[in-house]
């Protein structure tokens, strides 16, 4: 009976499990096992190199750019974009005119492809015609080459970038919220606590399990969401906004070196399972669930 | 929205022709192709297509448009490694040698088989061959070929009481003229540029006619061997520093070759270089009188050629790429080549479209479609290497961080030298 029950769950699990392994699993491995090897060109045999790849990595000023990079780039989107989504929730939430408006213009960028977006803000942040240097030319001040000036070009990514995804987070936030007990509030509220009191003790404890998922979302967003650079700096001006998954692309499609690629794809995959897995260790043994 | 509609019929019926390929006569043909500066093109690219279908029924031709050069490479070459087919392509001119390294093309040379065909061959202009050629034999037939070309606004030029006849043919003209062309407000901030050379997109195109223009080239033929750090390629990008930082007629730091356009449109800037396969949209949007003329020279005028080649794939039939080869001689033809001049900017890639009735009449009317023609005697290839991918970014990194003053044109083309170099060094 339990052999029967076993076949029917693993039947049931297949199709998802084969899609995971054909498409996740499989080329991780692959990629992992590429990683060492090395080969002329892509119709060359390729060879085992050991750890080369990854010595020509360290070498490669490109990569530690883009590393120095994302890093900035995390942590100026993801801290940011989650503070302004609980802000706009806790709005959006409260008991305002028109919150359906509210919540659809909070949504909006969300609903937007990156690409749009992308072409959209390239106008905006355009030197001479753009809205940004525009609207700053009305008071009087010139305004900046904002991609093309390297101290700017990844600071402008991160803006465009926190506006496309606070909006999204924000939903998150709003479905946390309704889910509240008004209780827990007006008992506060007859203990005398003040809106930061309450929002400090009360609110923001028992978001943390949303609060947790978005901040794993939002970094890992920040490693793996680079649509935009395709339009708005392709990683320039030199690589001052290149990100790790557009260097990877730019290894693999640009310069046809599938080998390097996959080593970098190591690199990001390894990162990535790291963050995750110091969020559910560490943060998720301080949060609340009930 | 019917372009879409269009697309996804074709897709389907193209799946569904896929499925049935045993079972029709004639040949199918899948031909990628780029756009490379916006604008309408596709529609005309379909419009060729469906013409040359219409003389050859039995040639069914699936033309996709694939995004840029970059896009347009990836595409094919992964469909040709997936298995997926492709007989032909229209791929970025200066891949020539990664796409033989992939053993993805063959040489027309190895196609070609009557006389007429060899002729044919040799019908276009020699400047446009260069970087279709390699170890003798000719690899890559001209398409969407263009040279980078100086657009300018005559109507500013005549404001700044400079006559609109005369743009600036030597760098000293067009640092003074440019100067003069700058108009600021009175807080001193600037209204209007001299002139705008793009700096992201495609910063090396841009250098190799500074380059070329000061008596420079930036490789050898073979693709084995750059220079950037010879004197006269420094002092190229010392003149490009020196138009942003010292005399100020163009903006400090980068600019975006996407908006350019957009920027001389909207009268942001008196001058442009740019790809002559923007003239005809320059042309139905300016609002006001503008001109076409060559780039100034400082020891010689000079631009590179640019654009996208017709290559045919290894990985075909003999009567495929029999259909191919057909293919590309009716969009090389001088009618069609005439005709997708006209619709885009693109030249003429042979003498022999400049004599057909469609050409003659037009430059009648508007004679800036001929600059680009002109132009060549004075053009020189496009930065094309082995490895052309990490080479150029070598390349367009080293002028960036020169641009932005991140590091001296010396430091920088020097170093990008020894990268180029130390990397090159395994394709001799």
């Amino acid at each position: 009976m339990i052999n029967r029950l076993n076949l029917k769950a693993w039947l049931l699990l297949l199709p998802a499990l084969s899609l995971l392994i054909a498409f996740t699993h499989w080329p991780t491995l692959k990629s992992f096992w590429r990683s060492f090897t090395w080969a002329r060109s892509d119709v060359a045999p390729s060879q085992f190199v050991g750890l080369d790849n990854y010595r020509i990595m360290l070498d490669d000023p490109v990569f530690w750019k883009v590393i120095e990079n994302n890093f900035w780039y995390a942590l100026g989107t993801v801290p940011t974009s989650i503070g302004l989504a609980i802000m706009m929730a806790l709005w959006v939430n409260s008991k305002i005119r028109c919150t359906s408006l509210l919540r659809l213009a909070f949504f909006t960028p969300t609903i937007l492809p990156m690409i749009t977006v992308a072409n959209i803000w390239l106008f905006f942040y355009s030197p001479n015609i753009g809205l940004f240097n525009q609207l700053l030319g009305l008071v009087g001040i010139a305004g900046p080459n904002w991609l093309g000036d390297p101290d700017l070009a990844l600071s402008s990514l991160m803006v465009m970038t926190i506006w496309k995804e606070a909006g999204f987070f924000m939903i998150f936030y709003l479905a946390a919220l309704q889910t509240l007990s008004p209780e827990l509030f007006d008992a506060a509220k007859l203990e005398g606590a003040n809106a930061w009191r309450i929002f400090r003790k009360i609110t923001f404890p028992l978001l943390m399990p949303t609060t947790l998922f978005v901040l794993i979302n939002a970094l890992l967003n920040a490693f793996k969401l680079v649509d935009h650079l395709f339009i708005l700096t392709k990683g320039g001006p030199n690589n001052a906004s290149n990100l790790l998954l557009y260097y990877i692309y730019e290894t693999a499609f640009s310069f046809l070196d599938s080998y390097y690629a996959a080593t970098l794809t190591v690199v990001m995959l390894l990162t990535l399972a790291l963050i995750a897995l110091v969020q559910i260790l560490v943060i998720d043994r301080r949060i609340h669930y009930r | 929205m019917k372009t879409l509609t269009k697309c996804l019929t074709t897709v389907g019926v193209v799946s569904i022709l896929g499925f049935s390929s045993a079972a029709s006569a004639g040949t199918d043909l899948t031909m990628y192709y780029p756009v490379a500066v916006g604008g309408s093109l596709t529609k005309i690219v379909d419009g060729i297509v469906d013409k040359f279908e219409a003389q050859n029924p039995d040639i069914n031709v699936n033309a996709i448009y694939a995004g840029n050069y970059n896009d347009a490479r990836v595409k094919a070459l992964a469909a040709l490694k997936s298995g997926e087919p492709a007989q032909l392509s229209v791929l970025f001119s200066i891949d020539i040698h990664e796409l033989r390294n992939l053993e993805a093309i063959v040489a027309f040379d190895d196609i070609v088989s009557t006389d007429a065909e060899r002729e044919w061959l040799n019908s276009f202009y020699p400047a446009l061959m260069e970087n279709g050629k390699a170890d003798g034999k000719t690899w890559g037939v001209p398409f969407q070929r263009s040279t980078i070309v100086m657009y300018y606004n005559k109507d500013m030029f005549r404001a700044a009481g400079l006559d609109p006849e005369k743009p600036p043919t030597t760098w000293e003209e067009f640092t003074s003229m440019g100067k003069k062309l700058v108009k600021k407000d009175n807080n001193g901030n600037v209204q209007q540029w001299g002139a705008m050379i793009p700096s992201t997109g495609y910063p090396y195109w841009m250098f190799g006619a500074l380059t070329k223009q000061n008596s420079e080239v930036l490789m050898n033929q073979a693709g084995t061997e750059t220079y950037f750090d010879k004197p006269g390629v420094i002092d190229a990008l010392e003149y490009w520093q020196d138009l942003g930082n010292k005399h100020g007629v163009m903006p400090k730091g980068m600019i975006e070759w996407g908006t350019l356009r957009q920027n001389f449109l909207d009268q942001k800037t008196a001058i442009m270089w740019h790809s002559t396969g923007n003239l005809t949209t320059v042309k139905n949007k300016a609002s006001f009188d503008f001109g076409v003329a060559k780039l100034p020279g400082n020891k010689e005028l000079g631009s590179p050629t640019g654009g996208g080649n017709f290559y045919i794939f290894k990985k075909s039939s003999p009567e495929e790429k029999q259909a191919a080869l057909k293919l590309v001689k009716f969009m090389t033809s001088p009618e069609q080549a005439a005709h997708w001049s006209k619709s885009t900017g693109y030249m003429g890639v042979g003498p022999g479209a400049y004599e057909t009735e469609t050409l003659k009449a037009y430059l009648k009317t508007f004679p800036p479609a001929a600059v680009a023609r002109d132009q060549l005697t004075h053009a020189t290839a496009e930065l094309s290497t082995h490895d052309a991918g990490r080479v150029r970014k070598f390349l367009d990194d080293a002028i960036q961080s020169a641009l932005t003053s991140q590091e001296t044109a010396k430091k920088a083309l020097t170093d990008a030298q020894k990268q180029a170099k130390s990397i090159l060094r395994r394709y001799k």
